[in-house]
């Protein structure tokens, strides 16, 4: 298990004060300036090193990312933006960072627009999240009174601001490309790339857009060392990790682990264990809705990591662990999903728009055993359709937990359809 | 506002459109159009409507159609009169997993209303919403800005009374438990709980 002095957010829970004076005293802002004047290139370097791959689920490594954006300008400003709309169904980390800990996310603001060269920050937030959005504006107002930000971030000569966007509801805007559109005012619909963000991002200008979490533990990183972080964890998959553990356990919670824990051991040391114990465990999801469910047997010893996950064909996503229990109505559980992605499709490309309706009808259906049992095999063959052929990934999102759940319970499927026929029969 | 009254912003509301607006780089105003429609729900208790939809197109410098487009894709823009709480489930599949279902059920039975209704006194209307962000405090109810967490039937129509009575009610989990700790307290941080000053911002 981590060690405590290992861990990053050590206000993950807000028992103390998310203020500046208390943040300073858990080490935030500590020679930032140092840090700084270290220049863009040992920063971008250092966080290679370190191996951090993105938080927010696709874990492309952060240090490369910075490194796309152009060292010199053409006369167009470049900008960081941190992608703060939280919506993926069974995370809810980066609502504790910013509302506990709002120092790490806005002092790695500055780090990471200081290494992309970047003019300014704008926190993109999910509009729901109202406190937590008052949360950052505090901080960001403390941090400007003392200097770190502005016109001569924390004695530097650098100029940088740091702003917050709040959403409106809109899950689609936690696509980069579609929070960039929303950031501009406009209907959050996702752009064709390329252009990609670092050549061609908010107001036609570079942009890297990063998560949350990726942002808020550059300081850290920086600060202890890229060995620090790249010593814990398996290689590929270094450093710690949020981890929200909902569903059915005795105790869930947000917590930071290693990455690589086991997800039994996961669960059953931070979330008190599975309902009425580990073997009535019926499945969990890794990763956030979008990832595929894995049974049981899988369970019982995947690490979390991105590529032990990927290994079972599901994934590390945002590392939301959704755990069901014997009870749960699997089939139901899934179709769930799939409304909620009817609802948060944005209409733009057709496969997407028409075919998330339409899955969620089939599933309804399943749900009951109302269907031929050929209809699965139409069902995957149209997830196989969706996926790869929309702008954006919401279609493979809604589309994974569907083939998840026919990978391992298609004999629940199969048998719902059999009483549901046998019954009609009688 | 009656739809004889012409909507203008207050003079509070005029200088924290100012301050939404300053955000962003010159010529770039369009992008405040996503906090200055919340503004003016807030200032019309509640939910936009066409003319204020024009109003903000001419602040600033944009084709109403274009403020329109934005005030009907995202949900949190409400287009008809909204009750003084506006009390949303979060039922998705982590919230259901934790018995959203039983909480939509007691709201229903409780205010008298389905689903997209308003109580007829104007205090009350309730809605679904997908995912909310708060999983690991399911189930979780939010109720205007505030999130109310790990609710049960009987805490969530504990608080609706009290609302109704005009009494005041404490937003974050109702079970006692601090935040996303685990209840009874963490499995970590044993070292840093308490141990640097409270002082400064305090939430």
């Amino acid at each position: 298990m981590l060690q405590d002095k290992d861990r990053i957010f050590t206000n993950l829970y807000g028992f103390e004060s998310p203020g500046i004076e208390g943040a300073m005293a858990r080490g935030d802002w500590d020679g930032t300036k140092e840090i700084l004047e270290k220049g863009q290139d040992w920063i971008i370097g250092e966080m290679k090193e370190s191996g951090l791959r993105g938080r927010g689920g696709a874990g492309f490594p952060t240090g490369l990312k910075w490194s796309f954006m152009p060292k010199e300008s053409d006369g167009r400003p470049s900008y960081l933006v941190v992608n703060a709309d939280e919506g993926e169904p069974g995370t809810c980390k980066d609502r504790d960072l910013m509302r506990h800990d709002p120092h790490k996310l806005i002092e790695g603001c500055l780090i990471a627009g200081f290494a992309m060269r970047a003019v300014a920050a704008y926190i993109y937030i999910r509009g729901e999240f109202f406190r937590e959005a008052e949360a950052l504006e505090r901080a960001i107002d403390e941090a400007r009174a003392k200097g770190f930000l502005g016109k001569d971030a924390c004695g530097t000569g650098y100029a940088f601001d740091v702003y917050v966007h709040r959403g409106a509801g809109a899950y689609i805007c936690g696509e980069e490309t579609a929070l960039i559109e929303s950031l501009e005012g406009k209907k959050g619909q996702p752009r064709l790339k390329p252009p990609f963000p670092a050549n061609v991002g908010v107001w036609g200008c570079p942009t890297t857009v990063n998560n949350v979490e990726s942002i808020a533990v550059a300081p850290t990183i920086l600060r202890r060392g890229a060995s620090w972080f790249s010593g814990l964890g398996r290689p590929n998959n270094f450093g710690t990790k949020v981890f929200s553990i909902s569903g059915h356990v005795n105790n869930p919670c947000n917590v930071e682990e290693e990455m690589g824990i086991p997800l039994k051991e996961l669960i059953e040391k931070h979330a008190g264990g599975v309902r009425g114990g580990w073997d009535n465990l019926l499945a969990v999801i890794p990763g956030g809705s979008s990832v595929p469910i894995l049974p049981k047997s899988i369970c019982d010893t995947v690490l979390m990591d991105f590529d032990s996950l990927k290994e079972q064909q599901s994934g590390l996503g945002t590392a939301a662990v959704i755990v069901m229990d014997k009870s749960t109505d699997v089939v139901k559980a899934i179709a769930r999903l799939s409304q909620f992605y009817t609802h948060e499709s944005c209409g733009q490309c057709t496969p997407c728009r028409e075919g998330t309706g339409w899955m969620w009808r089939v599933m309804e259906r399943l749900v009951v055993g109302n269907a031929e049992k050929s209809e699965i095999d139409t069902l995957l063959d149209v997830t196989k359709q969706i996926e790869g052929h929309t702008i954006c990934a919401l279609g493979d999102a809604a589309a994974w937990p569907i083939q998840g759940l026919m990978r391992h319970f298609r004999d629940e499927v199969e048998a719902r359809i059999d009483a549901y026929q046998l019954k009609a029969a009688q | 506002m009656s739809a004889a009254t012409k909507f203008a912003w207050t003079p509070e509301n005029e200088a924290e459109a100012q301050k939404h607006i300053a955000k962003y780089p010159e010529g770039k105003q369009q992008s405040a159009v996503m906090p200055l429609l919340d503004l003016a729900q807030r200032q019309n208790n509640g939910h936009v409507t066409i003319e204020i939809m024009e109003y903000i197109g001419k602040y600033l410098g944009m084709p109403a159609i274009r403020v329109q487009e934005v005030a009907t894709f995202y949900t949190m823009y409400n287009h008809k009169p909204i009750g003084k709480h506006h009390v949303q489930v979060c039922g998705t599949t982590p919230c259901w997993l934790r018995g959203s279902d039983d909480i939509m059920a007691a709201c229903k039975k409780h205010l008298g209303i389905e689903k997209g209704e308003t109580t007829k006194d104007g205090m009350f209307t309730l809605g679904e919403v997908e995912c909310a962000g708060g999983c690991v405090n399911a189930p979780q109810v939010s109720i205007g800005d505030d999130y109310f967490e790990d609710v049960t039937p009987e805490t969530i129509v504990d608080i609706l009374n009290k609302l109704a009575k005009g009494e005041k009610v404490t937003p974050g989990p109702q079970n006692g438990r601090q935040t996303s700790a685990p209840l009874g307290g963490p499995t970590t941080l044993a070292d840093f709980k308490g141990k640097t000053a409270k002082s400064g911002g305090d939430a």
